[in-house]
């Protein structure tokens, strides 16, 4: 796949603070790219950067093959964006908003072309609706209508889904992966929520402290060696005990109670017959290794176990 | 440039707030004219009582729509500032209150030409506002009190200007105060830029305009050459210039005569060097600004 944007050594410092540094990475064609990092991490400094909202203090940006600085309008005419909390016109309508953000971005505007947009994500009957009158999910939903009315390449969505309840979260997860399978869009997507960039990305970026920490497939960022396993059974005290006299000593990890074992996916099943080898009544085996546990392991690696437990 | 325009006007056209500026205007106007209207004999003694002595005056005819006219734009262009302001000064602030600002310049429009755009439509706003102004207080102060020459008071007497020689002034004060208002409507716009809420900017227009006008009416010799004459609210009030006119030998009115053009031309030229300086200040630093809301 051809790359889409190409970031090479991007830097920004507020005063004495370093907000992002030195971070280099590269979006493919097609790709949904998941912008990984805590609150405070760079993520929105970065995304910024990408539309210009903030000038980088070194470093460069290309947006298909061309550089941002130079080539600002052409390439701001294939980008939509989202970003944050989409407010928009609050006395306007939905219409009315779409209509606006339409005109700016140089397209031919028609009836219908706004009409099937709001249709896309479900706000056809509340077309001419005040968007003071929206929550906070269909406010979500015409930005995303926003961003797509001039049929860009790629779209940007900066924390898509911060202040949705869990059935507007699956609803822009549905979203995000339709724009991509079916329209053919290259997503860039920043969350905090790991479990949504683990859902929706194909490849994504861990950013900490303005510093790239890891840049890949998530498939194979998720290392199945380093799975966390949490067994629950009727004595932890005493199924620990056994364990640790076992051949599973190395791997067994307590804390608060639970008892958690570091060990490869693939040796579920042969822990599962030692475990009713050893006597040992069991309730539960949960192996729990997920984008969370990768990411907690890169950003604070001490916390990596623990953060179960809590 | 043409659609992006439209679009700003229509942004401000269906805000609520700014119809305020149209309700207050109309409501002053109308209050005048009906007290005028009810008693407007005993206004006109007032004010000519000092003067009944050294001129004869008609006060039947006094009291027509082109004196009302002068007397409201003299009430009004006092208080118009504050409702630029409200227009002025929401303008880049209040996009940046409600999160909409990043959605304008993640857009392929530079920020150069999104300012210009801005304060085009603060401009016209403005001109809305005067054209309005201009409408109830000259055209409905005629429908109702007729026309006749027009008094003018100043501090030394008063001047009687032939009715067929008035009109003329009209357009150009108000032409004169789009200029002055548009001065305040371009710091309103500065100030706009570097606050993320409304009131701020408001607020400090309306304050910076109260006290450099306390600086510009202060008699203190220290300030007459220094700092009055690059204040831009000492030519606020140049718009009455355009009714202070010449005498012949004889003591007679020159019609279409102006008294002082140099201090009309030392206005226009003041204010409109302030508003490209205002504008100028505005837009290189918001080409420089990160936008962070």
């Amino acid at each position: 796949m051809a790359p889409i944007i190409e970031v090479n050594q991007l830097c920004k410092n507020f005063k004495e603070l370093t907000a992002v540094s030195n971070l280099s990475f590269t979006v493919n064609e097609g790709d949904v790219y998941g912008f990984l990092g805590q609150n405070g991490a760079g993520k929105s400094t970065s995304i910024r950067m990408l539309l210009t909202l903030i000038a980088p203090t070194s470093g460069s940006i290309n947006f298909f093959g061309k550089n941002l600085k130079n080539h600002r309008h052409e390439i701001l005419r294939q980008v939509g964006a989202v970003i944050e909390r989409p407010d928009l016109y609050k006395y306007l309508s939905a219409y009315d908003n779409l209509s606006i953000f339409a005109k700016m971005s140089e397209i031919k505007v028609s009836k219908s072309l706004i009409m099937n947009q709001l249709q896309m994500v479900d706000l056809a009957d509340r077309a001419h609706s005040k968007v003071r009158t929206f929550s906070q999910g269909m406010k979500q939903r015409l930005g995303i209508a926003i961003s797509l009315i001039h049929n860009p390449k790629v779209i940007i969505l900066d924390e898509p889904t911060n202040g949705l309840d869990p059935q507007g979260i699956a609803d822009m997860r549905n979203l995000i992966l339709k724009l991509s399978r079916e329209m053919g869009k290259t997503v860039v997507i920043s969350s905090h929520l790991l479990s949504e960039i683990e859902l929706v990305a194909n490849r994504m970026l861990i950013i900490h402290k303005g510093k790239k920490m890891a840049e890949g497939v998530v498939s194979e960022l998720l290392d199945p060696s380093k799975t966390i396993v949490q067994i629950e059974t009727l004595n932890n005290n005493e199924a620990k005990g056994k364990l640790l006299l076992s051949k599973w000593a190395e791997f067994v990890q307590q804390n608060n109670g639970l008892l958690l074992l570091q060990m490869n996916k693939g040796d579920i099943p042969q822990l599962t017959i030692d475990l009713v080898a050893m006597n040992i009544p069991v309730l539960s085996i949960q192996p729990r290794h997920s984008l969370e546990d990768y990411f907690i392991s890169l950003t604070n690696p001490n916390a990596h176990v623990e953060a179960f437990a809590n | 440039m043409w659609k992006l325009l439209q679009i700003e006007l229509f942004k401000i056209s269906r805000r609520p707030r700014t119809y305020i500026a149209f309700v207050a205007i109309a409501a002053i106007v109308f209050l005048i004219q009906f007290a005028l209207k009810a008693d407007g004999k005993s206004y006109i003694d007032l004010i000519t009582r000092d003067i009944e002595e050294s001129f004869i005056i008609d006060k039947e005819k006094a009291l027509n729509g082109y004196f009302i006219c002068f007397l409201l734009l003299n009430t009004l262009l006092v208080q118009v500032p504050v409702l630029v302001a409200l227009i002025a000064g929401d303008s880049i602030s209040g996009e940046a209150n409600m999160g909409t600002l990043r959605l304008l310049v993640s857009k392929p429009i530079s920020r150069t030409q999104l300012m210009l755009i801005k304060f085009l439509a603060c401009f016209l706003f403005t001109v809305a506002l005067l054209i309005w102004m201009a409408i109830l207080a000259l055209f409905g102060s005629m429908l109702i009190f007729g026309t006749d020459n027009m008094m003018v008071l100043k501090s030394t007497g008063a001047t009687i200007i032939e009715r067929g020689d008035v009109f003329w002034r009209y357009l150009a004060a108000f032409g004169y105060a789009i200029l002055a208002l548009t001065t305040v409507a371009a710091l309103a716009f500065l100030l706009s830029v570097f606050a993320e809420n409304s009131i701020g900017p408001i607020v400090a227009t309306v304050c910076i305009v109260i006290v450099l006008t306390i600086l510009s009416n202060l008699n203190v010799p220290m300030f007459d050459k220094t700092i009055r004459p690059w204040l831009f609210t000492t030519y606020m009030v140049g718009w009455k210039g355009f009714f202070y006119i010449n005498y012949n030998d004889d003591g007679q009115t020159i019609t279409g005569s102006v008294e002082n053009w140099h201090a009309i031309k030392r206005g226009i030229f003041l204010l409109t060097g302030h508003i490209i300086l205002f504008v100028g200040i505005a837009i290189w630093v918001f080409r420089k600004r990160d936008i962070l809301s």
